[in-house]
């Protein structure tokens, strides 16, 4: 009965225990406390779809070897870049949406593609360089929203000031788009998509399905296969004739192209662009996401994405208002930084230990 | 470096003289090329020498304590150590203790210094134990528990304190009398260590006693470094494995080599906000591992080389970059935002192409292995 039950915690991993008994005990524990517990799972369920893309993102580069993409604001500021030229353009509502989306992605591709390049350049530090790229990246790319020559009212500052604004609002562009959205014409306020007082953000949902169903075809596909051959045994794969490095410049680039995807969807849910420094540690609630949902730093699965997101959403969304309740200030936010980080941390503690023996 | 390596090849005539100057070209680079920056930024910031005096050095005695405390773990092969972050809470943790007792002037900062030892001990020693377990990731191991430990060290400042552990201060507290402000004013021990002798000659201020204070942590250093234990921490940054095999207890030296950057960077960062006079509570200790380990890769030091020499010239180019680019980018652009973030551009951005580099390179040695 004691090798059953270690078996069965080993098999979901102590980490999703822990933080699934978390949650209950803040789940309880709102219940009691007599918050609107619609609201709480109306949260969760959109901040799930709004996450999910960017922690999608981390699928194709572990399975291709590179490990967690600490490289994601790269994806993030392709995603920036698309939807500021959409504005720019004028565009609105859809048209705005799938532009942004359209341009994004194109840009993520060639970002993506000459990251991974780099990536290959230093295999086996792929996190490390990632993070300090990334990071320089993003400063570098203050400089650019600084000084790039865009004049859409919407987005420079009404008077004076230079460049492009920190926070960017997109209502009366596409805020809320997806979140809005719902099949056939049906009503948002009824049956099946309002279940006990708790509105499904249908849309939203859907377009995170479809992605996750498009990267689950791909990994069928014979790149697909090959690509999560090439990093799960890199000399294996090498030596049945497989070209690891190409293999993992793919993955770089899907990555990064859902980084760019991600972040529109983010952005349409939260309503406002957040240029400047905002992207910099956008990498780590996804890494943190996945890792919780039972990934490690070599194998990931959708499975993964969707238990994960669910999870660490779930937590932020619960522990914000009951920690509100209980005590003052903002015990969530360091609540996040603790369990995102000790997540990562002890993840990489892990293949230090492998690599070992 | 292309051009200078074509005129090696082509004047044979004198190759001894050119492939010296080519290899302390290429070994210098990176100082090189800041020098290069800083003195194009000086032609265009217009500043004022004095100014620009004054503020190296203030710059150069308030850091150079941090970027040295970086130095040791680096010869013991553990990398670039982000984990000093962790050394400067603990100088904040014990710079709040002091101010709470309000216990003013030196006796304070020497108080602080001598309570700060037990934490940054501890810090350091958990540091060493998580490092260890994961060998070959140090340095991103370090980094992510500078963030967890930001966690923990929000939780304390924020929740704990006043909340748990009884505390009453109108000044430090928070309104709501849980948890302590985001800055604490430090009156009681600003310049405390810098005042002690200090020359002010010709609009000049220099902060003679901190300077000593650095000077005599290179002298202890050189010296540490030739002792028994500075020597084992050389043989196992060489090879892991022989070290092992002579008989060093690796895991050990290791942590105490961690141990040590960590005390250092603890009364590296008293003395930073001695003479800041300010705690950000929430702030300070964010940008010390990035700011530190860029001034002493631009410096010329790598991952696996560090020289006492490389962190001061670091720190000083580092720090004349810091005073000139906004400047200059409000001259040349009309905006000193540019240089700001420009600035920090270049520390993130030395520090992403030294570790890639260096990546890169062991990557070439492990293939070179192979093929024999």
């Amino acid at each position: 009965m004691d090798n059953r039950l270690k078996e069965f915690v080993e098999n979901i991993g102590y980490a999703r225990i822990i933080i699934g008994l978390f949650l209950i005990v803040l789940l309880v524990s709102a219940f009691l406390l007599k918050l609107p517990m619609s609201n709480l799972f109306e949260g969760i369920l959109v901040r799930t779809g709004m996450n999910g893309i960017l922690v999608l993102a981390m699928v194709p580069s572990i399975q291709s070897g590179t490990g967690l993409n600490f490289g994601l604001p790269i994806g993030i500021i392709c995603g920036l870049i698309g939807t500021i030229i959409s504005i720019e353009m004028n565009l609105v509502n859809w048209n705005a949406f799938i532009v942004s989306l359209i341009i994004g992605s194109l840009l993520g591709a060639i970002s993506g593609y000459l990251y991974g390049i780099l990536l290959n350049k230093v295999k086996g530090q792929e996190m490390l360089v990632g993070t300090y790229a990334a990071f320089s990246i993003v400063s570098g790319m203050c400089m650019f929203w600084l000084l790039a020559p865009f004049y859409s009212p919407k987005m420079i500052w009404p008077y004076g000031g230079k460049g492009l604004r920190v926070t960017i609002s997109l209502e009366n562009v596409f805020d809320k788009i997806l979140n809005n959205w719902v099949p056939f014409g049906m009503s948002l306020d009824k049956f099946p998509f309002r279940i006990l007082g708790v509105n499904i953000p249908i849309g939203l949902l859907l377009f995170f399905g479809i992605f996750c169903f498009i990267f689950w075809i791909f990994s069928r596909s014979k790149t697909g296969i090959t690509m999560h051959a090439a990093g799960s045994n890199p000399k294996f794969a090498e030596s049945s004739g497989i070209n690891v490095d190409k293999a993992r410049i793919i993955g770089t680039v899907l990555s990064t192209m859902l980084g760019a995807i991600g972040i529109i969807v983010y952005a349409q849910s939260y309503g406002f662009l957040q240029l400047y420094t905002a992207p910099q540690f956008m990498a780590f609630p996804a890494v943190a996401s996945i890792l919780i949902g039972g990934a490690s730093i070599k194998t990931a699965s959708i499975m993964h994405v969707i238990i994960g997101t669910f999870l660490f959403q779930s937590l932020l969304v619960v522990a914000l208002p009951v920690a509100n309740v209980v005590l003052e200030g903002s015990l969530s936010e360091v609540v996040r930084i603790i369990i995102s980080n000790g997540i990562i941390l002890y993840a990489l503690t892990r293949i230090g230990g492998g690599e070992e023996h | 470096m292309k051009d200078v390596n074509v005129k090696t090849k082509s004047e044979a005539a004198s190759p001894k003289l050119n492939n010296s100057i080519t290899k302390i070209l290429i070994n210098n680079l990176v100082p090189i090329i800041f020098c290069i920056f800083c003195v194009a930024g000086m032609y265009y910031a217009n500043i004022s020498t004095k100014f620009l005096i004054n503020s190296i050095i203030e710059r150069m005695a308030r850091n150079s304590f941090l970027v040295l405390s970086l130095i040791i773990p680096v010869i013991a092969g553990m990398g670039l150590n982000f984990g000093i972050v962790m050394g400067a809470m603990a100088g904040q943790i014990a710079l709040v203790a002091i101010t709470y007792w309000d216990i003013q002037g030196l006796g304070g900062f020497l108080l602080a210094a001598v309570i700060s030892v037990p934490i940054a001990v501890l810090f350091g020693w958990l540091t060493g134990l998580v490092m260890n377990r994961a060998k070959g990731n140090e340095m991103i191991t370090g980094m992510i528990l500078g963030f967890f430990a930001n966690g923990l060290y929000q939780l304390l400042f924020l929740f704990v304190l006043g909340g748990i552990i009884p505390m009453k201060n109108e000044r430090m507290m928070l309104s709501s009398g849980i948890g302590i402000r985001n800055s604490i004013d430090l009156k009681g021990i600003k310049y405390a260590f810098d005042n002690l002798i200090k020359i002010k000659a010709g609009g000049l201020v220099i902060p003679v006693f901190t300077l000593i204070v650095v000077a005599l942590l290179c002298i202890f250093m050189k010296f540490f470094l030739k002792t028994k234990l500075g020597q084992e921490f050389r043989s196992i940054g060489q090879d892991i494995h022989i070290a092992q095999i002579s008989g060093i207890n690796v895991d050990k030296t290791r942590i105490l080599a961690i141990i040590i950057s960590t005390v250092l960077a603890a009364w590296g960062q008293l003395i930073f906000l001695q003479n800041i006079g300010t705690l950000n509570t929430y702030g300070s200790h964010g940008q010390v591992g990035t700011f530190a380990v860029a001034s002493l890769l631009i410096g010329g030091a790598s991952v696996t080389k560090a020289t006492i020499g490389q962190g001061l010239l670091g720190t000083f180019l580092f720090h004349m970059l810091f005073i000139i680019s906004p400047l200059a980018g409000k001259s040349l652009l009309g905006d000193p935002q540019v240089g700001e973030y420009f600035r920090v551009f270049v520390a993130y951005g030395i520090i992403g192409v030294t570790l890639g580099v260096h990546a890169w390179q062991q990557q070439r040695q492990a293939m070179e292995k192979l093929k024999e």
